[in-house]
């Protein structure tokens, strides 16, 4: 099997880049300064400082991924329905952010939400109050939204449009309106493609530290927050890896969650 | 005279400008196998489908049992559909899928266990209630599709050629299976396919269309030994079709030979066409028929060799069970009530309108 070597410079990349990243990751977390053993890295996430960041964190990201949701699922089913024509160029202007560097446009996303930003002009404009959102919860719910919605769009978009035509044909053939179509055909059949949206919502959510960064002006700590200062600012490596294994568990056990509502009929895993 | 169960009033429908019916009115009777027959793009499949309700006609109008139901969604019709592809809902096991429409009309679950248990005992699959549909072959995923459809004791079946993607054997055996059904649940069926012999063997009427229009509707037997003109000749069996001139009642002259024919009134030397089905090319030794032949090749078929032999200017196609060589000199005799005599189209329009 001669084929086995054209693997290998993928083998060397995943070895110098993730595995070993992974191993020191693990090493600094289970070690004191000193180099001894310790769990108390990890269990440092239950400190109360930190379970705050944790649960906020939980919070946001499982705001943003329901919004997401909320959002991406109807207009999946929408252009769904649209003539083939447009379908194409909506799915490109939606997904056209992606393009664009993140920090980018949650830079601009600051501006626009800032005290006297461009939202609070138009608002005076329109002789409205203005609000206060920058530096709020509710920005940076609104930062990861505005960066994240794409990839729930994509893989929803994609398994809705793989529903086959006959059988939501055969399901109101068989009596079921609406609302019976989408909770019994039309929403099973699209689960790989909410659970696949969901992993790559709430996941990169959960871990985001930039977009709190800006959008909640340094204010509110997320637990990405707090694995950066302890890296960056307090040089606290041990903890900091500690910290970041303690997230990589949490992230395990969501992956695992989700795979096993999966594979229930169909061979093909989600990602 | 019995009922109309659905009635078809100048249904027309187009897609992108393209007119895929036009004007199609048709009778369906309570009780009937009435298949809709023709080559793709006919306009059977739409036609179904606006009898199911997933398509809106333009114009015209369906009547079931008296009422206007042109508008009314699917989901409201007394009517279900067997898909070509079977449309199992695939992330239910085959006693979901059965129960679905019984379930949607809020049946009670002892009802339901003994609805699904009939339904596989028809379909000759008991004991699959919980199994997936993809660990089921097309054939026993069809019988789901259709056990699916009749629990729910639709006044009319629609099929869309259901046999479709089975192999030949398995479509033969699921053809007795329907004509099976069909006596046993005393429904309407309404069947769309392009295999012209498996129209001729379940149906009790068959509706041959081309081109959105309906060519001729009448008895497997009326279709085959009467075919009203060029099309429906070609397309159901093969046929010697061919040109000729009517020179009176009962005769009529093809390349100048004259044959006695029974048909009438068609006027004198009038151009017509004529069909001739192969197997009614019977083969004589020489100086017995009407015209003299030279066979030019011959197939075994099978049940017969099929022969074609050049006689009076044309390539006549004969199936028969005796073998002849290549070379060999024969005549050829056809009994005048084997000649069937058809009205020429004088139009390119009247060419696929001959609704009467």
């Amino acid at each position: 099997m001669k084929r086995k070597y054209i693997a290998l410079p993928y083998l060397i990349w995943m070895t110098a880049f993730i595995v070993l990243p992974l191993v020191f990751v693990a090493y600094y977390a289970f070690t004191t300064k000193a180099g001894g053993f310790t769990l108390s890295n990890v269990f440092a996430i239950f400190d109360s400082l930190h379970i705050k960041a944790t649960i906020l964190s939980l919070g946001l990201s499982l705001s943003c991924t329901v919004l997401c949701l909320l959002v991406a699922f109807p207009l999946a089913l929408v252009l769904r329905r649209i003539h083939l024509n447009h379908k194409g160029l909506i799915i490109i202007i939606l997904i056209l952010p992606m393009w664009m560097n993140s920090i980018l446009r949650i830079l601009a996303l600051q501006m626009i939400l800032s005290k006297n930003g461009i939202l609070n002009m138009i608002l005076e404009w329109l002789h409205l109050a203005p609000v206060e959102i920058i530096n709020t919860p509710a920005a940076i719910i609104l930062g990861m939204v505005y960066d994240y919605l794409p990839y729930m769009i994509l893989p929803i978009y994609n398994s809705v449009m793989d529903i086959d035509q006959d059988l939501i044909d055969a399901s109101s053939d068989l009596g079921a309106r609406f609302g019976y179509r989408l909770r019994h055909v039309i929403l099973p059949l699209s689960k790989p493609g909410i659970i696949s949206g969901i992993t790559m919502v709430f996941i990169p959510c959960l871990t985001s530290f930039v977009i709190p960064d800006i959008l909640g002006g340094g204010k509110i700590q997320l637990l990405g927050n707090v694995i950066e200062q302890e890296f960056i600012t307090s040089m606290n490596w041990n903890l900091g890896a500690g910290l970041s294994f303690a997230l990589l568990i949490f992230v395990i056990i969501g992956l695992i969650f989700t795979q096993k509502h999966e594979t229930k009929y169909k061979e093909s895993r989600v990602w | 005279m019995q009922e109309n169960i659905l009635q078809l009033k100048n249904i027309s429908k187009s897609f992108d400008g393209e007119m895929v019916l036009e004007e199609l009115s048709l009778d369906i009777k309570r009780n009937e196998f009435v298949t809709l027959l023709g080559p793709s793009g006919c306009g059977k499949t739409t036609t179904l489908r606006i009898i199911g309700g997933f398509a809106t006609p333009d114009s015209g109008q369906v009547i079931m049992e008296g009422k206007d139901i042109t508008l009314l969604p699917t989901e409201q019709r007394c009517v279900n559909t067997v898909f070509q592809k079977y449309a199992l809902f695939p992330h239910m096991s085959i006693e979901e899928n059965i129960a679905f429409g019984l379930r949607i009309k809020k049946k009670d679950e002892a009802y339901i266990k003994e609805k699904v248990r009939y339904a596989l005992e028809l379909v000759n699959l008991m004991g699959f209630e919980k199994r997936k549909p993809h660990s089921l072959s097309g054939g026993q995923q069809q019988r789901i599709a259709i056990a699916r459809a009749i629990v729910n004791e639709p006044k009319i079946l629609l099929l869309d050629e259901p046999l479709g993607a089975l192999d030949l054997k398995l479509r033969q055996d699921m053809q007795k299976e329907l004509i099976r059904l069909k006596k046993e649940l005393g429904i309407t069926f309404i069947y769309v396919t392009h295999d012209q012999e498996e129209a001729l063997t379940m149906s009790d009427k068959i509706v041959v269309m081309n081109q959105g229009y309906i060519q001729q509707i009448g008895s497997p037997e009326d279709i085959y030994n009467e075919p009203q003109n060029a099309f429906v000749a070609d397309f159901i069996g093969d046929a010697n079709l061919l040109a000729a001139t009517m020179l009176k009642d009962e005769l009529v002259s093809i390349n100048d030979t004259r044959f006695t024919c029974v048909d009438k009134g068609f006027g004198t030397n009038k151009p017509v066409d004529v069909v001739i089905r192969p197997e009614d090319v019977e083969i004589m030794e020489r100086g017995k028929g009407i015209f003299p032949a030279i066979v030019s090749s011959i197939l075994f078929k099978g049940v017969h060799y099929e022969i074609i032999a050049n006689g009076i200017g044309i390539q006549w196609m004969i199936h028969t069970t005796v073998y002849y060589e290549i070379g060999s000199k024969i005549d050829l005799y056809i009994k005048p009530f084997n000649i069937q005599i058809m009205h020429k189209p004088e139009s390119e329009d009247e060419a696929v309108n001959h609704e009467e």
